[in-house]
C-alpha cells in the first residue's frame, strides 16, 4: 500500500491566517483511491446447496466455497458473495475509516440546532453493562431494573420539562414529533373535534416539523416571523381557526431568540381550541431557567442526543421522549411504566409495571424505543443533577454570546441564547463552511434559517473553552477576509477535496455493486 | 468573557420574562461519576439473570469484541450526520458498505442507510406503497401473526393516508393461499409477508405470492433480517418490491427491543425512498468519494413534501451491523443461518421426546425458533422455567416458543433437562 504522506496539500493552499493552526486530516491513498472498499479487498462467493457435502474453509481472494444446506433447495438462495477478511484486516479497515471522520473529540463542532456537546465516556460503560442486555418479551417481574430505570427517567424528564407524563418510546426527535401530532389528533377526535386538519408551523422551523405534520395527514400552515425574528402575533391570529389542531414551536427559536410573547401565544392557541407543541431541539438553552410546561405548552419532545449528551453516532441512534400535560396522558403510546401498588413488595423497594394508557395511540416503535440511548441519558442527568444541568445551559449561552462578540460577520437578530445566526453577507455560506474545514474546525449549519441571508447558524455548546472559542472565531474571521476563489477551491486540508454533489445525484451509485 | 459580551453576570443573557421563569429545582442531586455508575449498576442489577430463549423479532446473537472496540472509536461515536462529506469519508464509506451488504442480501438495487427499526420500516414501506400505487386501491394486507408493536406502528404511519390495514389468515404458520387468493384483488396496494414468520417457520409460498401481487399491481413487501437472508430465498428472486426488517440481529446484543430498520427496494422507486442514501461521487482530485445524496427527498429540503419525516436514524447501529457481517464474512453468515436451522430442529426433536410436550407445533421448516405444545398451561410452565433461570415466550394457552439464537449448546442441554422436570 502506497500512502501519500500526510500534509501533502500544496503550499498555495495553506490557510492564510497566521494564527490558523496547522491542520491536515488523515488521508490514505491506495491505487488512486482513498481507503479501498471491503469489496475491493476481497469478495468470496459461498455457494449454498444440498449436493456438496463439506464446508471448504479456505478463503483465498475471489474463491468460491460451498456450504451444505439443511433446507430443500427451493427454500434457499443459490449463493452469497461478500468480503471474507481476517480480523486484523478489518481492524485496520475500520480504524482507517474512523481516522477519516471528524468528531466532537476531534475538535470544535458548532453546528447550530444540533447541540453537539461532549459525550461523557462513562455513559457508554453503563449502557454496556451485561444486566442491560435484556429481551423485551421477558416478564415484568424479571425486568424490574429496566422498568425502574425507565420510570426514573420518565420522572426526571417530566420535572425538567414541567410535564405531567412522559413516554420514552419515540426513537428520535422526529418520531417524538410524530407522537405529538398523533396525540393531538387522538385528543381532538376524542373531543369530537376531528375536523381540525391544520398544523401551524413557523417558516424558520426544523424541516421535520413540516414533514411530521404531513405524515400525520395535516395541512401545513406556514407562519412568517415578525421584524424581530419572532412569532408575528397578527399573522398567528390570522392563521388560527377552528381548523387548527396545533401550533409547533421551538423556544428559543432557531435564531436563538426567546419567544417573549409565549404566554400570549399559548392563550391564543388554546382559545382557538388548538394544542401547543414544543420542539425540544433548543432545550439546552433553558435548563433550570424555564420549562415548556410553565410556558403553556401541552406536549413536547426531548432530544436526548442534544440536551442530554447521548452521542450522535454519525446520524443516530437518538431518542425523542415526549412529555404531555395530564389531559393528554391517556393518549400516549403503549406501554408506559408506572409504580405498582405493591402489597407484597419486599425490602421496601418499589415494583414497576407496564400499562396501557386508556386512549393510547398505540405504537410508534416495535418495542420501547432506543433503550441503550435512554440509559445514557439517564446516567447523564443523574450525574449532573440540578446544578450541573443549569450550569450547562449557562455555559452554552455564555459561549454562544462570547463567540458572537468575536466575529466580524453581521449577526442581525438578538438577544440570542445558546445559538446565533450570522450572515456571510456577500459570501456563499456553503463555501464559507468548506473553507472553515481547512482551519481544523467544524463549520456551523449553513443557509438556514432562510430569514438570514447566507446563514451561518452557530452553536458552540457548553463544552468549549475560551481558547477554543477564540480558535473558532479566528477561523470565522480568516474566512471572512478571503476571496471567493479561495472559498470555492476549499477544502484542501481534509481527507477528500470538494465533492461533486451534482454527479452523485444525477448518476446515483449507491452500492459497490453499482460501481463499474 | 463576560466583559467581552458586555454583561455583569451570565444570568443577564437570559431573555426570559419573569412570570415564566423557573425558580424551583428539579430535585436531582449531582453525583460523582463513580456514584452514578454505582447507581445505574444497582438499578439494573434488579434485572434477573436469565438464560433467554427468546426471539420473535429481537435476538441475542453473540457480538464479537471487535464490533464494540471499533464502533466505540470516538470519531464514529461522536460525529454528526455527514453533511460535510469532506471530513466524514470514513463514516460515509462504512454506510456505503452497509448499503452494499443489504443489496447483496436482498438482490434489490437500493438500500437506505437505516430506519429506526423493523416496525417503522414497515410503516415507511406502506407510505411508499401509497405514493407509488398504480391502482385506485387502499388496502394493506398483513399476517394475522404480526407482532402487536409492528401492527400498531403501521397503523400510526398510515393514519394520515387513505390506507386501511387488514389481516389475512395463516395456515400452519405460512400464508393461507386459499384465503389470500380471495383477499388479493386490484384494491390491494401492499401485501406484507414475513420470512421467517414470527413463529420461526420458513414461508414456502414466496414465489407464488410474488406472482399473485404482481398480477394485481400490488407492492410485495417482505419482512426478514440479514441472518435469515444469508440462507433463505433471495427476495429479488421471489418478486419482492421492498424488504424491511431488523438488521441489528447482527451488531447488537439483546437491547430491550432497540433495533435497526432495514429498508431495501427496487431502483424504480429510488426517488420515493425514505431516509438517507450514501452515494459514490468524485472529489476535486478525481478520486472516488462518498456523500449523502438525493437529499431533495428529505425533510430538511423538501419539508412537508418529503418522503419521510426521519432525520436522526440508526447510523451507528448500521456501522455495528456492517462490522459484525464483515467479521463473519459470507461463510460465517451462511453457517450461522445454517446452524439456526439445524439447532432449532434438534432442540424441537429433544423437546418432542419429553413427556407432556409436542414440538414443533407447525409442520414446517424452522429458523432459530419454534412453537412447542405443552400439556400443562403454558403460563405456568413459563413461570416455572423462569424460577429455574430460563425465559421462553408464551404464545398460546398451551404453547410456548423457544429460540436458540443466542444460546450455547450447554444452555440448551440445561434447558431440556429443566423443561423435562417442569412439564412432567
Amino acid at each position: 500500500m502506497s500512502n501519500e504522506p500526510l500534509g501533502l496539500a500544496p503550499d498555495d493552499d495553506e490557510p492564510t491566517a497566521d494564527t490558523a493552526a496547522g491542520y491536515d486530516q488523515a488521508r490514505y491513498v491506495d491505487n488512486g483511491q482513498y481507503e479501498p472498499l471491503l469489496a475491493e479487498k476481497d469478495l468470496t462467493r459461498v455457494r449454498i446447496g444440498e449436493t456438496v457435502s463439506s464446508t471448504d474453509g479456505t478463503n483465498a481472494e475471489g474463491d468460491t466455497t460451498h456450504v451444505d444446506s439443511p433446507l430443500p433447495e427451493e427454500l434457499t438462495r443459490d449463493a452469497l458473495e461478500l468480503p471474507e477478511l481476517s480480523e486484523p484486516e478489518l481492524a485496520r479497515h475500520y480504524t482507517r475509516l474512523s481516522q477519516m471522520i471528524y468528531g466532537i473529540d476531534s475538535g470544535p463542532y458548532p453546528l447550530g440546532s444540533c447541540t453537539m456537546k461532549y459525550n461523557p465516556k462513562f455513559t457508554e460503560d453503563v449502557a454496556a453493562l451485561p444486566t442491560a442486555a435484556v429481551h423485551p418479551d421477558r416478564s415484568e417481574r424479571s425486568l424490574q431494573g429496566t422498568l425502574e430505570l425507565l420510570y426514573r427517567l420518565q420522572e426526571y424528564l417530566g420535572r425538567i420539562g414541567g410535564m405531567d407524563a412522559v413516554t420514552l418510546q419515540p426513537p428520535a426527535g422526529a418520531a417524538g414529533e410524530f407522537v405529538g401530532i398523533r396525540v393531538a389528533a387522538a385528543y381532538h377526535e376524542h373531543n369530537d373535534e376531528g375536523h381540525r386538519d391544520e398544523v401551524i408551523i413557523p417558516e424558520s422551523a426544523h424541516g421535520t416539523n413540516f414533514a411530521t405534520a404531513a405524515l400525520g395527514g395535516y395541512e401545513v400552515v406556514s407562519l412568517p416571523s415578525d421584524d424581530g425574528g419572532r412569532v408575528d402575533l397578527e399573522a398567528l391570529e390570522a392563521a388560527l381557526s377552528e381548523r387548527t389542531a396545533a401550533l409547533m414551536l421551538t423556544n428559543p427559536n432557531t435564531l436563538g431568540l426567546f419567544e417573549r410573547d409565549i404566554t400570549e401565544i399559548a392563550e391564543m392557541v388554546h382559545d382557538a381550541g388548538g394544542l401547543l407543541y414544543y420542539d425540544g431541539a433548543n432545550l439546552n438553552a433553558l435548563l433550570g431557567r424555564a420549562r415548556p410546561g410553565d410556558m403553556g405548552f401541552d406536549v413536547m419532545h426531548y432530544n436526548v442526543h442534544k440536551t442530554f449528551a447521548t452521542p450522535h453516532g454519525g446520524g443516530g441512534p437518538g431518542a425523542g421522549p415526549v412529555g404531555v400535560v395530564s389531559e393528554l396522558a391517556p393518549f400516549l403510546p403503549s406501554p408506559r411504566v408506572r409504580e405498582a401498588d405493591d402489597a407484597d413488595s419486599n425490602c421496601g423497594e418499589s415494583t414497576y409495571e407496564l400499562f396501557e394508557p386508556n386512549h393510547t395511540i398505540g405504537n410508534v416503535h416495535g418495542y420501547q424505543g432506543n433503550w441503550l440511548v435512554l440509559i445514557k441519558a439517564f446516567a447523564y442527568i443523574a450525574r449532573l443533577g440540578d446544578v450541573g444541568l443549569a450550569d450547562a445551559s449557562a455555559m452554552a449561552v455564555l459561549n454562544a454570546n462570547y463567540l458572537a462578540s468575536q466575529l466580524e460577520y453581521d449577526i442581525p437578530y438578538g438577544p440570542f441564547h445558546h445559538e446565533f445566526v450570522a450572515s456571510a453577507g456577500e459570501q456563499d455560506a456553503a463555501d464559507v463552511a468548506k473553507r472553515m474545514l481547512d482551519y481544523g474546525v467544524h463549520p456551523p449549519t449553513t443557509k438556514w434559517p432562510e430569514i438570514v441571508p447566507e446563514a451561518l447558524m452557530t452553536e458552540p455548546t457548553e463544552l468549549e473553552t475560551k481558547a477554543t472559542l477564540d480558535q473558532l472565531a479566528e477561523a470565522f474571521n480568516a474566512v471572512a477576509d478571503e476571496t471567493d476563489e479561495t472559498l470555492e477551491a476549499a477544502p484542501t486540508r481534509t481527507t477528500a477535496r470538494r465533492i461533486d454533489q451534482t454527479s452523485a445525484a444525477r448518476n446515483p451509485r449507491l452500492s459497490w455493486q453499482s460501481l463499474e | 468573557m463576560l466583559e467581552a459580551v458586555g454583561v455583569d453576570a451570565v444570568e443577564d443573557l437570559f431573555d426570559i420574562p419573569s412570570d415564566i421563569r423557573f425558580d424551583d429545582t428539579f430535585g436531582i442531586d449531582a453525583r460523582t461519576e463513580r456514584e452514578t455508575r454505582r447507581l445505574v449498576r444497582s438499578i439494573l442489577e434488579r434485572n434477573d439473570d436469565l438464560t433467554e430463549l427468546l426471539g420473535r423479532g429481537h435476538y441475542g446473537y453473540y457480538v464479537p469484541s471487535l464490533v464494540d472496540h471499533l464502533a466505540d472509536r470516538a470519531e464514529f461515536l461522536t460525529s454528526y450526520t455527514q453533511y460535510q462529506p469532506e471530513i466524514s469519508q470514513g463514516f460515509l464509506q462504512a454506510l456505503f458498505e452497509y448499503q452494499s451488504l443489504l443489496v447483496e442480501l436482498t438482490g434489490l438495487e437500493i438500500a437506505n442507510c437505516s430506519m429506526y427499526d423493523a416496525a417503522t420500516a414497515l410503516g415507511e414501506a406502506a407510505t411508499l406503497a401509497e405514493r407509488v400505487r398504480e391502482t385506485s386501491g387502499h388496502r394493506v394486507l398483513v399476517p394475522d401473526l404480526i407482532r402487536e408493536g409492528r401492527d400498531g406502528t403501521l397503523a400510526n404511519y398510515v393514519a394520515g393516508t387513505d390506507l386501511v390495514v387488514e389481516t389475512y389468515p395463516t395456515d400452519d404458520a405460512n400464508v393461507d393461499r386459499e384465503a389470500i387468493t380471495e383477499l388479493v384483488d386490484d384494491d390491494v396496494v401492499m401485501l406484507y409477508v414475513e420470512n421467517p414468520t414470527v413463529r420461526g417457520t420458513i414461508e414456502e409460498g414466496l414465489e407464488w405470492l410474488g406472482e399473485l401481487t404482481a398480477e394485481n399491481d400490488a407492492l410485495f413487501v417482505l419482512g426478514s433480517d440479514p441472518i435469515a437472508l444469508s440462507l433463505l430465498q433471495r427476495p429479488a428472486d421471489v418478486g419482492a418490491d421492498v424488504v424491511v426488517g431488523d438488521a441489528s440481529v447482527l451488531g447488537l446484543p439483546t437491547s430491550y427491543g432497540m433495533g435497526l430498520g432495514l429498508f431495501a427496494t427496487r431502483e424504480r422507486f429510488l426517488r420515493q425512498v425514505p431516509g438517507r442514501l450514501v452515494g459514490a461521487s468524485e472529489d476535486d482530485t478525481g478520486r472516488r468519494a462518498y456523500t449523502l445524496t438525493l437529499q431533495t427527498r428529505e425533510q430538511h429540503i423538501r419539508r412537508e413534501r418529503a418522503t419521510s419525516n426521519i432525520c436522526t436514524n440508526q447510523a451507528w447501529v448500521a456501522l455495528r451491523t456492517a462490522i459484525h457481517a464483515a467479521v463473519l464474512g459470507p461463510t460465517g453468515m451462511v453457517e450461522l443461518a445454517r446452524r439456526d436451522v439445524t439447532r432449532a430442529e434438534n432442540l424441537a426433536g429433544r423437546v418432542d421426546d419429553l413427556v407432556g410436550t409436542k414440538a414443533p407445533v407447525h409442520d414446517r421448516h424452522h429458523l432459530r425458533e419454534f412453537v412447542a405444545h405443552v400439556d400443562q398451561p403454558a403460563a405456568a410452565v413459563a413461570d416455572d422455567l423462569e424460577e429455574r433461570g430460563f425465559a421462553v415466550h408464551v404464545v398460546g394457552d398451551h404453547e410456548i416458543q423457544v429460540c436458540v439464537a443466542g444460546a450455547t449448546d450447554g444452555e440448551l442441554d440445561a434447558f431440556v433437562d429443566t423443561l423435562e422436570v417442569v412439564v412432567r
